[in-house]
């Protein structure tokens, strides 16, 4: 009983971060039709930039201020140059071209910065809390990550629905030629949901960072969980984004903690076939699926 | 694929220009092939009979990529699914390769068609998940295979060997080319062999009504299924048949690199393949000839620049690496039907004069 509450306490943690990756996805997604397959290898360049800075005895929040605001700048940095002259070309072309950037983002980091494991600082204890006399697999720190994934998805939440900058957003994802003659500037919108994507994917990269190490790939895997969070989902829906993230951080947690670690990345295979089998578009999507 | 450019290009030749009947190609598609081919293995085999053990060596490995790649175009380019895990299929062969070698003593024919009908039963499988998906989430469960694969090898290491994977021992070349006949030589002469009759076979498939099927899909499947084309047996064939090709280039990887283990099939090897046939030019089998002699020579460049540099290997692969992603990129921007395309405008230009 103890071991399975420490696997779901350590899943909902999980699942948080897989969460704010989905999300990030699923705003690019929303907004361009492309998947980002680039988006765990840009948070994992704004956490080197976190980390440079820590190194210099900068004060942990600044350092990670800083790196949220360089996932902005990256975010449309990267829609502007790459994403912008290849927008109206087939999905083939944008999924090489962000797969482009993350083979190069990973190789340019192991070059400037070295392929060996980092330890990340986290700003609170990472040692579970005490309750009574059993300590529980829940830290400071990762009610730190639940919380800054919450804030960060209420916040994208109230700008997208209660915001004339969020209609706009929405109606540039939806109908860009209605919206064109409407006034809406749709390609700056279009750079704003692709920096508040890389926003959100920083975060992630930042809270778990401490856990996994900082190394060129260390975001691969979890940019995988986070892909099939947002598919378990419905790559159209933030809300099947948390959903998904919270179901794939606790069958992960259940699956690495009774079956072994190392068959984790299985477990999410296993879970994406099955549950893709079943709903092609997801969980929270109604597309058609193609007959076999 | 096929530009306007290509059409506008190709209609108005004048008669007069054709070379002369002693020269053209027969007009049988298999036949015409065939011919193509042994005049390149004769090439290839001077070739191969002079150079040394390394460049043998590097032959080999080119011509195994070639093969995986030219698999790779039967299914992206000419039937619109891609794969961002056929690394996995690739190490999928290896491994048969590898377990057949320990466990028993057959024909070295026998292991490789062995380890390309595992592989295609596995392709199989995933094609028959794949044809129900389209872009992202077919590129994202290929993506999800190949990260999980290795950890199976890991997971059950009684059978895979684990992290230290499965030795595999090089091949003797047959006594009767003499004792002294290099070990690569003879690897290298079995692999330029596979490549050109799986370039043949595959170059005879798009030509024909399977072919023409394939590409009915790609374009556009609902037409495609009105003309009767069964869509998704002819994704899963695709798939089939991508993945047999896989099979074989992980065979002769196995042969090649003398050991099979996790750490041989990265996600990055997958990234490596498809960096392969977009640069080569996606869509043409030649392209993917171009997309081999690439990942070979630049991973080759790069560990040179490394060495030459005073760098540590790592560096250099990261720089091969860092070269893929900027060519993806680059390729996709400004140059979108890669080597082949620039190749064939080249021949355009040249026979116009």
């Amino acid at each position: 009983m103890h071991r399975f509450v420490s696997f779901t306490l350590d899943g909902i943690t999980n699942g948080m971060i897989y969460a704010a990756v989905a999300m990030a996805l699923v705003l690019i997604w929303r907004a361009t039709r492309i998947v980002n397959f680039a988006q765990g290898a840009m948070a994992m360049v704004t956490t080197y930039v976190a980390v440079s800075l820590v190194d210099r005895h900068v004060s942990y929040w600044f350092a990670f201020t800083v790196a949220l605001v360089a996932g902005l700048v990256l975010g449309a940095l990267v829609e502007r140059t790459l994403i912008r002259p290849v927008e109206n070309k087939s999905p083939l072309v944008h999924i090489i071209v962000t797969l482009g950037l993350l083979v190069a983002l990973e190789a340019g980091a192991g070059l400037i910065w070295g392929g060996r494991f980092r330890s990340f600082p986290a700003p609170f204890s990472i040692v579970g809390l005490k309750v009574g006399r059993s300590q529980i697999a829940l830290s400071p720190f990762d009610i730190f990550t639940i919380a800054a994934v919450v804030v960060v998805m209420v916040g994208l939440l109230v700008l997208f629905h209660r915001t004339a900058v969020g209609l706009r957003m929405r109606a540039a994802a939806f109908e860009p030629e209605v919206a064109r003659l409407l006034g809406v500037r749709v390609g700056r919108v279009l750079t704003l949901g692709w920096a508040l994507a890389a926003l959100a994917g920083s975060l992630a990269g930042l809270l778990v960072a401490p856990k996994l190490f900082l190394y060129p790939n260390n975001m691969d895997a979890v940019l995988v969980f986070g892909f099939t969070a947002a598919i378990l989902g419905g790559l159209d829906s933030p809300v099947g984004a948390l959903v998904g993230g919270l179901v794939i951080g606790l069958s992960l947690s259940y699956v690495g903690g009774y079956l072994g670690s190392d068959t984790e990345s299985i477990g999410a295979f296993v879970i994406l076939i099955v549950v893709l089998m079943v709903r092609p578009g997801g969980l929270f999507t109604r597309v058609n699926p193609r007959r076999v | 694929m096929t530009t306007p450019t290509d059409r506008r290009a190709a209609a108005p030749t004048p008669v007069n220009r054709r070379p002369p009947d002693w020269l053209r190609l027969p007009r049988q598609t298999l036949l015409r092939h065939l011919l193509l081919a042994v005049v390149v293995g004769l090439l290839l085999f001077w070739l191969s009979d002079n150079v040394g053990a390394f460049t043998d060596l590097q032959l080999s490995n080119v011509a195994a990529y070639a093969i995986a790649l030219a698999g790779l175009t039967v299914l992206t380019g000419h039937n619109g699914q891609l794969s961002l895990g056929h690394g996995a299929f690739i190490a999928i062969g290896a491994y048969s390769t590898g377990l057949i070698l320990e466990h028993t003593s057959l024909p070295i024919i026998v292991v490789i068609l062995a380890a390309m009908g595992v592989t295609a039963v596995a392709g199989a499988i995933v094609g028959i998940a794949a044809a129900r998906l389209r872009g992202p989430y077919l590129a994202g469960a290929t993506l999800a295979l190949a990260v999980a694969l290795p950890s199976v090898a890991i997971k059950w290491s009684s059978i895979f060997g684990g992290e230290q994977g499965i030795t595999v021992n090089p091949l003797a070349p047959p006594t009767s080319l003499g004792l002294a006949f290099p070990p690569e030589r003879w690897v290298a002469w079995l692999a330029l062999l596979a490549a050109l009759i799986v370039l043949v076979l595959l170059a005879n498939l798009l030509r024909s009504r399977v072919g023409r099927s394939f590409r009915a899909v790609r374009d556009d499947e609902i037409a495609a299924s009105l003309a009767g084309v069964h869509v998704a047996r002819t994704q899963v064939l695709a798939f089939v048949v991508s993945a047999a090709c896989a099979g074989v280039a992980g065979a002769f990887f196995a042969f090649n690199v003398q050991l099979v283990a996790p750490a041989g099939f990265p996600l990055t090897l997958s990234i490596a393949l498809v960096t392969g046939i977009v640069v080569g030019g996606i869509g043409s089998l030649v392209g993917a000839v171009w997309g081999g002699i690439l990942l070979v020579y630049l991973n080759q460049e790069a560990t040179d620049l490394a060495k030459h540099f005073h760098v540590s290997a790592a560096a250099g692969a990261n720089g091969a690496l860092l070269a893929y992603g900027v060519l993806l990129i680059a390729v996709m921007l400004v140059f979108p039907d890669g080597i082949q395309g620039g190749v064939r405008r080249l021949v355009r230009l040249v026979t116009r004069q």
